[in-house]
């Protein structure tokens, strides 16, 4: 762990020397390069129709960490982490532009599977949507779709899925009630537990804890800072102190209103360290969100 | 010192007046609506309800009032809407998963058999007949006044309503169920099979009834089918002639003898006997249907 915290660091450090000129006259503050990023994107934009959404954006997300987007409504972050498991191809007429890298492999590859690409690429979503099954079966449901695993590894999927959201101690004794009984924070839960089951190398939360009370909202964040060790974690949030709380990387993102003040567009405008980020942001306009004047 | 507190109501007179008017309204349609449920039975009930026995519903038609029943009506009744309900169900559901789920929203095509569908909702019964007479009795498929041409004619009945209702529960479902099974890499069809048609079963349930419970009382196309045929024998398949209930009532009915009026109305309460029990059957079965969705 400490090594590879080390690695990072210094490749920090050698990007701040190599980038900034490159960063300062494109405008867009391209942040740390990151070794063996998980996500790389590249002069990505997001349009809904001809409405663009977000523009510009070019960060790269690194492995086992928690790199979190946070902004303003209507900066397009939402739409941003629902393009990086191509979520966003479900609403009719959103497009994307630019290149969006998992490890070595495009995305929006015309022969890559949006299917696969979920599979691998969990989403956990602003409002916790358990299905209308039981709770074993919520957490069944993805190793189901993706196979047909017996009944005893199928016990020990959910088992161990639900031990890891820290959801087992809670419900082992009632597998089999629907999960819909369960709180807020628990169906939460249950729902990380869903997507872990399907054992994917991401985990993309959307505002995970907007629709959660204050304890609920620490588990997660105790919940998220134990899964890092093993996955990639990207979480949206409008709770800064949630993004100082759990992010290693923080990207911030503003809404910038056309001249007519009809059309919002996203843009990123600093990414960074969430260290640097909430103590020295080097955008004057990062640093007025991040001490409250703004937003 | 305490405070007196006045709690009565602060309405104008004018608003309550209202209020309670409308209060009574409500209580009149349901008044009326029952009560003219009630008017109908209970004269039913009193002019033949002391003539109902097995014997009724295991006699043939017959032109001597002791040995006069509805066997054959009854069974061919079932048959053509039961083979109609077996045809137009499926049909009609996939035909709205498919609406609902896959053509492209917005999309002309689908917009052109969406508003077809609409049309032929409300296309009058007896124009069915005349297609079904042209087209399948003689015209291209000569199955003549069989079984099968009176199902396939209800079941095309039947249809447009299914769809309709179908769509309607079909898009009820929540789209965060669709989010989730995705974000888990179920491919769009897992996720329709195994959540949104599990979860749309009860309100397609609710409308079949009631496209079930028209089509049981259908005569008109009928007529034009053959049913009016005085058929003393149980149809044996898809290519037997039949005659249905509401039509061997309406023979009953129009003879001049008074024994085969109260027939008639015998023939009324067994009709509507069936529709309460295919009515109860389906609620149960949904009851059921939503129950194990909510375990």
């Amino acid at each position: 762990m400490s090594n590879d915290l080390q690695t990072k660091q210094f490749h920090t450090e050698i990007v701040g020397n190599n980038q900034g000129s490159a960063a300062q006259m494109n405008e867009v503050k391209s942040g740390p390069r990151i070794i063996d990023p998980v996500f790389t994107l590249e002069d990505v934009s997001v349009s809904y129709g001809k409405y663009v959404a977000v523009t510009d954006v070019n960060l790269q997300i690194p492995s086992n960490d928690i790199t979190a987007f946070i902004g303003p409504s209507g900066c397009g972050k939402s739409t941003l982490i629902r393009t990086l498991n191509r979520t966003n191809d479900l609403i009719p007429g959103a497009s994307v532009a630019g290149k969006v890298m998992y490890h070595d492999a495009d995305l929006y590859d015309s022969k890559a599977s949006a299917v696969e690409i979920r599979r691998r690429i969990g989403m956990v979503f602003q409002k916790p949507n358990p299905f209308p099954k039981s709770i074993y079966e919520n957490v069944a449901f993805g190793p189901k779709v993706n196979g047909r695993p017996k009944k005893s590894e199928l016990d020990e999927i959910v088992e161990k899925s639900l031990r890891g959201a820290a959801l087992w101690d809670e419900v082992k004794d009632r597998l089999g009630a629907s999960a819909l009984g369960l709180s807020g924070g628990q169906q939460q839960r249950l729902c990380i537990a869903r997507s872990l089951a399907v054992q994917p190398e991401v985990i993309l939360m959307d505002e995970p804890c907007s629709a959660l009370d204050p304890i609920a909202t620490l588990r997660i964040e105790e919940l998220m800072m134990e899964l890092k060790k093993e996955y990639t974690i990207v979480i949206v949030t409008h709770n800064m102190q949630q993004a100082a709380r759990v992010s290693t990387y923080t990207a911030y993102f503003v809404t910038e209103v056309n001249p007519l003040g009809d059309l919002r567009t996203g843009k990123l405008v600093e990414y960074d360290e969430t260290k640097k980020i909430f103590s020295t942001p080097s955008d004057p306009r990062t640093e007025a969100y991040v001490t409250g004047k703004m937003g | 010192m305490s405070q007196t507190i006045s709690l009565k109501s602060r309405l104008s007179p004018r608003r309550t007046l209202i209020d309670g008017a409308f209060r009574f309204f409500l209580y009149l349609s349901i008044f009326i609506s029952l009560g003219m449920i009630f008017w109908i039975v209970s004269s039913l009930w009193n002019e033949a309800g002391w003539l109902l026995s097995w014997d009724l519903l295991t006699n043939y038609p017959s032109y001597d009032i002791d040995n006069a029943g509805f066997q054959s009506p009854l069974v061919g009744s079932l048959w053509v809407v039961g083979i109609a309900t077996l045809v137009a169900l499926p049909t009609g559901l996939l035909t709205a998963l498919y609406l609902e789920e896959f053509a492209g929203k917005g999309n002309k095509f689908s917009r052109l058999i969406e508003l077809n569908i609409q049309n032929l909702a409300g296309v009058p019964a007896v124009v069915f007949g005349l297609i079904g007479l042209a087209f399948i009795v003689r015209g291209f498929v000569k199955w003549g006044f069989t079984v099968g041409s009176a199902a396939a004619v209800i079941a095309m009945l039947m249809l447009p309503v299914i769809i309709i209702v179908s769509r309607e529960a079909i898009r009820a479902v929540p789209p965060s169920y669709r989010e989730g099974a995705l974000a888990l890499g179920a491919t769009p069809w897992q996720a329709v099979w195994r959540l949104v048609l599990p979860s749309a079963i009860p309100g397609t349930a609710t409308g079949s009834i009631l496209a079930v419970s028209r089509a049981i009382g259908e005569s008109a196309p009928l007529l034009l089918l053959g049913a009016l045929s005085f058929v003393t024998f149980n149809p044996t398949g898809l290519d037997s002639p039949f005659t249905i209930m509401p039509l061997t009532i309406f023979k009953y009915a129009s003879d001049s003898r008074e024994e085969f009026q109260i027939l008639a109305s015998a023939g009324s309460l067994i009709l509507m006997a069936v529709l309460f029990i295919l009515n109860l059957i389906a609620i149960i079965l949904r009851d059921i249907a939503t129950r194990k969705r909510n375990v």
